[in-house]
């Protein structure tokens, strides 16, 4: 492939919307309320929106053959890019809701920065989910106000999310090779510039939500370099179970 | 009021529905119309979301991105569209919670097509074409039903559930036209999904309870042998056309009458799946109570949350 | 059972073309906000509007249906109050 850091480079912003979206499709059905059922929806659709846009320009630029779903669906788990948060489970509520804030702070500035791309796919793709993105972060931030500071029980267990979830914020901002050669040609965000801003946001808003800012300094890492944790080989099962079982088809 | 006023009152009831007015949440209204609508509405919206996990069952096991955005997007609308007929409900004096209660306890049905299960790709296919095929001819009378907010409700309804049906379709041509082995899913499922289909039209005109009142009102408009009768001329072709058969032996064209004859249809079957011995029956009340009784906490914690913020923004006030 | 259940909200959405805010249905919410959320999220996915109203149902003050009749009717032979009733020869065209 011509263009490896690219490719790469798309697939490690792809995989966390494409990994994120299969987490919240598993919800739909099953939320607290219908109207809650439909808002989580509405983001796994935004989601996979953009991961399709993302994959069709990878495919674009490996130009051997393979679509968008080949791209999705074909990998094995060791050349999924995304980072370790996005694959948690949906443990209950609260950690449904942690893991989008703890992703849509870090996206949305990312995004924001993606906007900047000399790369006018990339650039392109990002002005139009900024718009999504801000909203999902206004809803995941709305919603750990809610759970925090609504009562005892929803507090104690909102804390708990954020205090699992909080070991794998670190690795948002860890660079990639893709990362350093794509910062250097002006293409990629450079990520480690996002992570004071970020810190600082989440817990202004944890703050605000009268839960407590995890003082643990051990972080965990390795889905950038496609080492996952024992969750993602089920959540690929599901994901690639069609194009497994009956290889070579359309759909 | 005196028996007479009441009999008065009825009268007037009737002949402004004859007269094709709308009854709104604040006119009178006979009880027994209040209790119907309540029934037949509130089963109407538990079977959209009871409708939203058989599919629900595929959403992460999808075969392509594309597929896999319409069937969130469609299994989404079923939710939204429980949820408009929930609120349509609720202007009857019932609330959601006690709905639910009803549900969760049996006392409630729901369509009966929702406890087969779906256990290959195919089934989503054959689930729009059907599923959402029958439930369109059901549906599409009730948006000139005599309550306003229930005929509201379906116009609603029936404006958005136009791509359910097409999205069924679609996968099923798609795999009509695959490998031999997706043509064989394709048949498997039709096989399976078909003379569910047909039951969930309602039983024979010989044994509806309700037929004659819901015509009046409007709940109605045509039979359940009529309505089905539609259903199977209208699919026919459409299976010819893809090049699937009909799980039906004694299915022929009637030149007569214009219309196909049909073999007869298993009313037991029928009968067992509703009254709870369904293939999947348990495992679909096991979802819906376990759904809410998980999500308690979150709605105590937004109506906490609310309340705090409530009361802060009258302290700032003072 | 929930101590409190999410109160009932209406939804008025307002659309592109440029009409008033119309009645699009009814939702659940803990509070405004979240319920201009929920409306957004369930009554406008087919982007069918540009601006949301959300008015809790418990505040909406109806009119009475047995008023009908003092309320509306008195209205009914007021014809003068349209243009149909003023009778002008046909040679004036534009008025």
């Amino acid at each position: 492939m011509k263009n490896k850091n690219l490719y790469n480079y798309i697939l490690g912003i792809a995989d966390n919307s494409l990994i994120l979206g299969q987490r919240l499709g598993e919800l739909c059905g099953h939320g607290p309320t219908l109207e809650t059922d439909i808002a989580c929806t509405n983001v796994s659709l935004d989601l996979f929106g953009q991961v399709r846009s993302y994959f069709q320009y990878a495919a674009k630029i490996a130009d051997d053959g393979r679509t968008e779903d080949d791209i999705a669906m074909l990998r094995k788990e060791r050349e999924y890019l995304n980072v370790l948060l996005v694959e948690q489970p949906n443990t209950n509520f609260a950690y449904t809701i942690g893991r989008q804030f703890l992703f849509d702070v870090y996206h949305l500035a990312f995004l924001t920065e993606l906007e900047k791309s000399k790369d006018l796919t990339l650039s392109a793709i990002a002005k139009k989910s900024i718009k999504e993105v801000r909203y999902h972060e206004r809803f995941s931030s709305d919603w750990v106000k809610r759970l925090g500071d609504g009562t005892e029980e929803s507090k104690t267990k909102m804390q708990e999310a954020i205090n699992d979830l909080w070991t794998y914020t670190d690795e948002l901002f860890h660079q990639t090779e893709a990362d350093k050669a794509m910062v250097k040609e002006g293409i990629g965000v450079d990520v480690t510039k996002l992570k004071e801003d970020y810190y600082e946001n989440v817990s202004e808003l944890l703050e605000e939500s009268t839960l407590e800012v995890p003082e643990s300094k051990y972080f965990q890492k390795g889905g950038k370099k496609g080492i996952h944790t024992e969750h993602m080989g089920y959540l690929l099962a599901e994901l690639q179970y069609m194009q497994r079982a009956y290889p070579n088809m359309e759909w | 009021m005196s028996e007479e006023q009441i009999k008065n009152l009825e009268e007037q009831f009737e002949a402004r529905i004859a007269r094709d007015e709308k009854i709104e949440p604040k006119d009178w209204m006979p009880e027994k119309y209040r209790q119907t609508h309540i029934r037949q509405m509130s089963q109407h919206a538990h079977s959209e979301i009871v409708g939203m996990l058989p599919e629900g069952n595929w959403i992460t096991r999808a075969p392509s991105l594309r597929r896999k955005v319409a069937l969130l997007a469609k299994v989404q609308d079923e939710a939204g569209h429980g949820l408009y007929l929930y609120s349509a409900t609720e202007t009857l004096g019932i609330s959601r919670d006690e709905m639910y209660e009803q549900l969760h306890t049996g006392k409630a049905k729901y369509s009966s097509i929702f406890n087969y299960p779906t256990v290959t790709w195919a089934d989503m296919g054959a689930i729009g074409w059907l599923v959402d095929g029958a439930a369109i001819i059901n549906q599409v009378p009730l948006c000139n039903t005599s309550y306003g907010p229930y005929a509201r409700a379906m116009i609603r309804v029936c404006k958005e559930e136009s791509f359910h049906q097409r999205q069924g379709y679609e996968i099923m041509i798609k795999l009509a036209n695959g490998t031999p082995e997706q043509k064989e899913m394709a048949q498997d499922a039709l096989n399976r999904w078909w003379w569910p289909s047909l039951m969930m039209l309602g039983p024979t005109d010989a044994e509806s309870i309700h037929t004659e009142q819901s015509m009046k009102w409007k709940l109605k408009r045509k039979s359940n042998d009529d309505l089905r009768q539609q259903f199977i001329d209208q699919t026919v072709p459409q299976a010819d056309l893809i090049g699937l058969t009909i799980p039906d032996p004694d299915l022929k064209w009637n030149e007569e009458r214009g219309s196909y004859d049909f073999g007869e249809i298993d009313w037991d079957e029928f009968w067992q799946v509703v009254k709870g011995h369904g293939p999947m029956n348990k495992e679909r009340m096991k979802a819906r109570v376990g759904a809410w009784e998980e999500g308690e906490w979150v709605r105590d914690a937004a109506m906490a949350h609310a309340e705090k913020k409530q009361n802060r923004k009258e302290k700032e006030a003072v | 059972m929930s101590t409190k259940n999410w109160p009932l909200w209406e939804i008025f959405i307002r659309s592109k073309n440029g009409l008033e805010h119309r009645h699009s249905g009814s939702l659940h919410a803990a509070d405004a906000e979240m319920a201009l959320e929920n409306a957004r999220d369930v009554y406008t996915r087919r982007n069918e509007g540009v601006s949301i109203w959300v008015v809790e149902s418990k505040n909406i003050t109806a009119s009475n249906p047995e008023n009908n009749g003092e309320m509306f009717e008195p209205a009914q032979d007021k014809v003068y109050r349209h243009p149909t009733f003023y009778d002008l020869p046909d040679e004036v065209k534009h008025m």
